[in-house]
């Protein structure tokens, strides 16, 4: 689609269908990694940064972002410390992954935003960091809006 | 999610609100994962403490509500009775004999005792280590259990042959009030075999090889289950609880099998048990060498702070420090502690070893590691350590850099507090 014909205010618009995994729905900017995430030793819980080493996202914080990633890994303090970044204000708005374990779906659980994982298409080859995505579990989809480029 | 009657009646309040609450989890817990049911376990290790200076607010209210905010996402404070399953206490952050060395204020301290009071009572086993299965709890094969500490878990479903997930501070504290956890993941059978092939082309042995190889490993491989092939010697305790911490931290590896020496796979078709090999690693000396330059942070070779015991030493691992240490004295530049489980120390501590590590200026520790409790030597910014685990998460949660190595290329850098290690 050519800017000069589009219509300022329609970017283009993804609909994506999935599993609910915690229910809800919420949306906002999205934050994108393809590396998979440690809780325990891989975030500060205080304002949601990604604090690993050789991490895509290190120094990025994913608090009220709809966070976007392939999974867990790591530490299993992963729950605990998406726990406490929600206790201390900093948990992301929603959350979509790809690849269900304990340690994600714990995680997602008791940070008690919106979760959706197993969505019909790949959400890390759709969602780029930037994009509007709303999140809603209960329903069971997603709705991506293309940031313009 | 399938509940039996009595599942049912803990969910709707008939036998407390404690486990109503623990119910309630985890039912979300296991629909999230899609479970089925959910599965008796009376093996439960989990993280009960109230440590860290983050929940000193939570304190304030009581123990009551720190159980019920952590340990079961609970908004409603439920008074905590006697846990259901057998149940213990994995590490905290403060050793309850050497707080001041690790630098922690009396206040924090004097709240994880009454911390341990409270939960001890309610009969949470104050084992207080990453390593359970070295102070009396060896699960046997097959039993189910639900346990935290990601290097525990591998070890105890890959040499134990018992069944977890890596569960989590909220999962383990609804599972010890009612004796159940989600029938999901590596609980089940089929789930355990192995997925990965690994080609292993050099010899590994001692402890610094095995930790390089599940280094390299969780990252290639992540939360599959290799199965080892090749050049590998026998095993022992603290060889695998190197490897498996080490995999368990570059990724997120839960299970693996040794054929012949792993007690799921007596040959390697056992191992993979008509599962398609879906990928062959090779692992060779570039790889050893890639693993060991991705542990290797530091440029700078003086030393401030020597960590040994993660996960925590056994007591031939103490013992070893000790001899290595015998009638030296380390630099003035460096400080070395050394972890190992409080019911070890015990044995340490009557053999001399203690006394042998101190005469050298070094301290035993127990109850806690750097990594967890977040306090290291006042100043340090350069550590050196055997443990990959420890080298992969210290400086992303302190901001040092790490060099890693053999136990004794760390104790001659806690002597003459420089790095002087490399790969052989």
């Amino acid at each position: 689609m050519s800017d000069t014909l589009a219509p300022t205010n329609d970017a283009a618009r993804i609909v994506l269908r999935g599993r609910k995994v915690v229910g809800g729905c919420a949306e906002g900017e999205a934050i994108v990694t393809r590396d998979t995430i440690s809780g325990w030793g891989g975030i500060n819980e205080r304002d949601g940064t990604v604090i690993e080493r050789r991490h895509e996202l290190r120094g990025q914080s994913f608090k009220d972002k709809v966070l976007v990633f392939p999974g867990a890994k790591g530490s299993s303090g992963w729950s605990a410390y998406f726990h406490m970044a929600r206790l201390n204000g900093a948990s992301p708005r929603a959350m979509i992954f790809n690849k269900m374990t304990t340690k994600v779906a714990l995680g997602a659980v008791v940070t008690h935003a919106p979760a959706m994982t197993e969505l019909e298409r790949d959400p890390l080859q759709i969602i780029e960091t930037g994009d509007w995505v709303k999140v809603d579990a209960d329903n069971g989809i997603v709705e991506i809006t293309k940031r313009r480029r | 999610m399938k509940l039996t009657d009595y599942e049912q009646a803990m969910y709707d309040g008939v036998h407390g609100r404690a486990k109503a609450r623990a119910m309630d989890l985890l039912v979300r817990y296991g629909e999230a994962l899609s479970a089925e049911r959910l599965v008796a376990t009376n093996n439960v290790a989990g993280a009960f403490n109230a440590s860290t200076p983050s929940v000193r607010e939570l304190v304030k209210k009581g123990f009551d509500a720190v159980y019920s905010e952590l340990n079961l996402d609970s908004k409603e404070v439920v008074e905590v009775p006697r846990m259901a399953a057998n149940t213990c206490q994995l590490i905290t952050g403060i050793d309850n004999a050497n707080w001041r060395v690790q630098g922690i204020p009396d206040d924090l301290a004097e709240q994880q005792k009454r911390g341990e009071e409270f939960f001890g009572s309610r009969g949470i086993n104050m084992f207080a280590t990453c390593t359970p299965y070295q102070v009396g709890n060896v699960p046997v094969k097959g039993e189910h259990c639900a346990w935290m500490e990601s290097s525990a878990v591998v070890y105890c479903n890959s040499v134990l042959g018992a069944r977890t997930n890596t569960e989590g501070k909220e999962s383990t504290g609804a599972a010890a009030l009612t004796g159940r956890i989600p029938y999901w993941g590596y609980h089940i059978a089929e789930n355990r075999r192995g997925t990965h092939r690994v080609e292993i082309d050099i010899d590994v042995d001692d402890i610094m090889d095995w930790g390089l190889l599940g280094y390299y490993l969780g990252e290639i491989i992540d939360d599959e289950i290799p199965v080892l092939t090749g050049r590998y010697r026998q095993p022992n305790l603290i060889k695998l609880k190197h490897f498996g911490a080490a995999a368990a931290s570059s990724g997120g590896v839960e299970m693996y099998h040794i054929p012949d020496i792993t007690p799921e796979a007596r040959s390697i078709e056992e191992a993979f048990g008509g599962n398609r090999v879906r990928d062959t690693v090779r692992y060779g000396e570039a790889e050893r060498r890639a693993a060991y330059d991705n542990l290797n942070c530091a440029t700078d070779r003086n030393v401030d702070f020597v960590m040994l015991g993660c996960p925590h030493n056994s007591i031939d691992q103490v013992w070893l420090i000790a001899s290595l240490l015998d009638g030296r004295k380390i630099s003035a530049n460096t400080q070395l502690w050394v972890h190992t489980p409080r019911a070890l120390r015990d044995v340490a501590d009557r053999n001399g070893y203690t006394r042998m590590i101190m005469d050298a200026g070094g301290f035993v520790m127990s109850d806690t590691c750097p990594a967890i409790s977040r306090h290291m030597p006042k100043g340090t910014r350069v550590v050196a350590t055997d443990s990959a685990k420890q080298a992969h998460y210290l400086p992303a949660i302190t901001g040092v850099s790490a060099w890693f190595g053999s136990v004794k290329d760390c104790v001659e850098a806690a002597i003459s507090g420089r790095w002087e290690g490399g790969l052989q």
